[in-house]
């Protein structure tokens, strides 16, 4: 038996339904919302700001700090226990490796720009989720940078490489599964996240890393709407 | 705070006015949404105002307590996210938040609004454990209020998880409803310069000189009250402001 | 050599985002917010494209406050120390402001400075310097500069500032001449209100209106309107004559304002 049709009857293009909206958070400097599917991000962004302790400034630019935390209630069996766990730190770093690339913080000399994500539900792809929420928060915030990075899991289940892989597809027993979470500057293809838990062969990683690329372009324009939706000009007249 | 703010919200105050615009006992405008997280047993996004906090429910099985072995239990638990607000910071609970925690978690354990007994299972063995997190979005003033409110809204449309008596499948929802029997409800009164208010922004909490937390069920029964703030206060104070905290109380229960 | 036609992409006067392609070809030239990627123009900031030739920018429509020499701004003391104070000016920098520009006085060493600034005052300052680290020295030397009593501070998005402000001011005389209140919009967000309660909350209402409709047409009449329908202070027959000497920024650096009013003449 193989993996010929997915749980939910998805395509294996396919990622599952975005929902993007910007400046969802009122106090903060920027922020926004990403849904796919069931795993729920929200992003803030604080900043740029002072940053304490001293030691940790950088004379030469402003220092970006991710920060990623799922809500207690956000995991799909036990509660979570409050508090950053090493997932949780290891995410946050990659985090900000994903996002450093596009961003440009010369003018903020010894600052931070301050971006905390957190999850109210998960179906997995929470830290793809989690930069896709960052991207449109950092932009919202008028950072500069070049693009809105996009994030997709793609993988692979049984025999079949296939995009956005849900808890379900993730636990699929029968043949072994491949995670790989991918991060991606839309505008010249270069990745900036790239990791993966399970098994799988060359020519299905690069098929599989091709395919993210053509999610990740969909992603970036309900990212793109998102933020457009907020500013753009209404003619009520 | 500047002198100069505190100043200028007595002068408020004297005429009956907020920052804002409401009068004295008036809340901003209450939004409940429920069932806002799929893999909680149970949720509810609570705005007021522009203040916004989601509260999530899970359910566990545990082990009973030695002295209460046929009886669940009831932990609380607020998290002031960095997320919400500029002055929260990331780490471990601060006092500001162990106190909401712990205010909410007494409204309803002294209120016996859950019935315990209908959370054991097996006798000194297994018993459901009722876990209630809140989780700050936006803070824009009043946060116990809105979390204690949001708390219940939550255990309000709660349903048990799929159990087999050995264990739980967090997949599968019941449609048992967690037994809630009382609806408690914290209203917290601030007083400045012999003037009363509810409900304060970011901006007027900073200024007070006492606040009371009254926690009411819907026969008018105080389960909790919390007295906050530097200075003192008198009987008649009480009196006035579990008056407030009442009528209060009962209109927010009807939003739920 | 082929050349590939130049074509301009996105709208001038729409909002563009991030990585957006704004027009290809070698013809466009990349001003601020925006950049050249092989034979593309892009985006790299949130904003108002803005297209004035063959230049292309990006007006950008968010972002927290970005210290300017010679802006005029309203700060909050945090500190003092031996020779000034430090100042909150709504941005990721405090600034200072010396004891020699805060006041012609003779202050002798060592003398109290809470009698001139205490820390939470707020004050009209203008920034004098901003070094390469961004360090930001402010000065109290100069028309309408001067320590804040009373009133309340609201902050808005900075680069709301324009619409606060109104072409030469007019929006804010409005708003002033409806409320009784006296207002000064700082450059950095800040903006200080004061009057009697009902005129300060009629105030920040409609303050807080024009940030969160700005972008929508027709948004002066709306203010006037609603301004007539609750105004605190009786409508005068005569055209009132400032009494006031505030100073005000009549937003001669930025040019934000013209690029995103849609009610141009």
């Amino acid at each position: 038996m193989t993996y010929k049709k997915r749980y939910d009857g998805r395509n294996f293009t396919e990622s599952r339904e975005i929902e993007a909206k910007a400046g969802v958070i009122k106090r903060a400097d920027g922020s926004a919302y990403f849904r796919i599917g069931n795993t729920v991000a929200y992003a803030a962004v604080y900043g740029p700001r002072e940053l304490h302790p001293k030691f940790m400034q950088n004379p030469e630019r402003g220092i970006l700090r991710c920060s990623y935390n799922m809500m207690p209630f956000s995991g799909q069996g036990e509660r979570v226990r409050p508090g950053q766990n090493r997932r949780a730190r290891e995410i946050a770093m990659v985090t900000e490796k994903a996002l450093l690339p596009v961003l440009n913080l010369e003018n903020y000399p010894n600052a931070v720009v301050d971006v905390f994500i957190e999850l109210p539900q998960t179906d997995a792809g929470s830290r793809c989720a989690g930069i896709c929420a960052a991207s449109i928060a950092l932009a919202d915030a008028g950072i500069e940078m070049k693009d809105l990075v996009g994030a997709v899991s793609v993988g692979r289940v049984d025999d079949k490489v296939l995009v956005d892989l849900d808890y379900s597809e993730e636990a699929h027993e029968e043949g072994g599964t491949a995670d790989i979470p991918i991060a991606l500057i839309p505008s010249t293809g270069e990745m900036t996240l790239l990791q993966m838990d399970g098994e799988i062969t060359k020519e299905q990683l690069i098929n599989a890393l091709n395919m993210a690329k053509d999610a990740i372009l969909k992603i970036n324009i309900e990212q793109k709407n998102a933020l457009k939706n907020k500013f753009e000009v209404v003619n009520d007249e | 705070m500047s002198k100069d703010s505190k100043t200028n919200l007595i002068r408020y105050l004297s005429e009956e006015k907020r920052f804002d615009g409401r009068k004295l006992d008036e809340f901003r405008q209450i939004e409940i949404e429920y069932n806002v997280s799929k893999t909680a047993e149970g949720s509810a996004r609570v705005k007021v105002g522009e203040t916004e906090v989601i509260a999530g429910i899970k359910l566990e099985m545990g082990k009973p307590f030695p002295d209460t072995p046929d009886e669940g239990a009831l932990m609380v638990g607020t998290e002031l996210l960095p997320l919400s607000s500029p002055d929260f910071e990331a780490g471990p609970p601060g006092i500001e938040a162990i106190e909401m925690a712990r205010v909410v978690d007494r409204g309803l354990r002294e209120s016996k609004a859950i019935d315990n007994k209908k959370l054991c299972v097996k006798k000194g063995e297994k018993v459901w454990i009722i876990s209630v997190d809140i989780c700050t979005i936006n803070n824009q003033g009043n946060l116990l209020d809105v979390c204690g409110l949001a708390a219940i809204a939550a255990l309000k449309v709660a349903k048990f998880p799929g159990f087999d008596g050995e264990r739980v499948d967090y997949k599968t929802h019941t449609d048992e409803p967690v037994p809630l029997l009382k609806i408690p409800i914290p209203v917290t009164v601030f007083k400045l310069s012999g003037k009363y208010f509810v409900d304060p922004t970011s901006e007027e909490e900073q200024e007070y000189d006492s606040r009371l937390t009254v926690t009411t069920i819907e026969d008018g029964t105080i389960c909790a009250l919390q007295k906050g703030g530097d200075a003192p206060i008198t009987v008649e104070d009480v009196d006035n402001m579990v008056s407030i905290a009442l009528r209060k109380a009962n209109e927010i229960r009807k939003s739920l | 050599m082929t050349t590939q036609k130049s074509e301009l992409i996105a709208k001038d006067k729409k909002i563009a985002v991030p990585g957006e392609i704004l027009a290809t070809g070698m013809d466009f030239l990349p001003s601020n917010g925006t950049y050249r990627l092989s034979d593309k123009i892009l985006a790299s900031k949130l904003g108002v494209l803005n297209v004035d030739g063959k230049v292309l920018k990006i007006i950008p429509v968010s972002g927290r406050y970005f210290p300017r020499k010679g802006d005029v701004i309203i700060g909050k003391v945090v500190d003092l120390n031996f020779n000034g104070w430090r100042v909150n000016i709504n941005c990721a920098y405090e600034a200072m402001l010396s004891v020699k520009d805060a006041t012609s006085d003779f202050i002798r060493r060592g003398e109290n400075l809470t009698k001139f600034f205490d820390i939470n005052d707020y004050m009209v300052t203008q920034i004098i310097n901003v070094t390469s680290q961004n360090l930001v020295d402010l000065t109290l030397k100069g028309m309408g500069l001067k320590k804040l009593y009373g009133g309340r501070i609201i902050e808005i998005n900075t680069h709301k500032v324009p619409r606060i402000i109104g072409k030469q001011g007019s929006m804010v005389s409005m708003i002033k001449e409806a409320t009784g209140c006296k207002i000064t919009v700082g450059q950095n967000g800040f903006i200080w209100i004061s009057g009697p309660p009902a005129g300060e909350i009629l105030a920040v209402t409609v303050i807080k209106k024009i940030e969160s409709e700005s972008h929508q047409s027709g948004l002066t009449d709306k203010i006037k309107e609603y301004l007539d329908k609750n105004r605190v202070v009786p409508k005068q027959t005569t055209p009132v004559q400032e009494s006031e000497n505030d100073f005000e920024q009549e937003e001669p650096q930025s040019d934000a304002q013209s690029d995103f009013s849609d009610e141009q003449e």
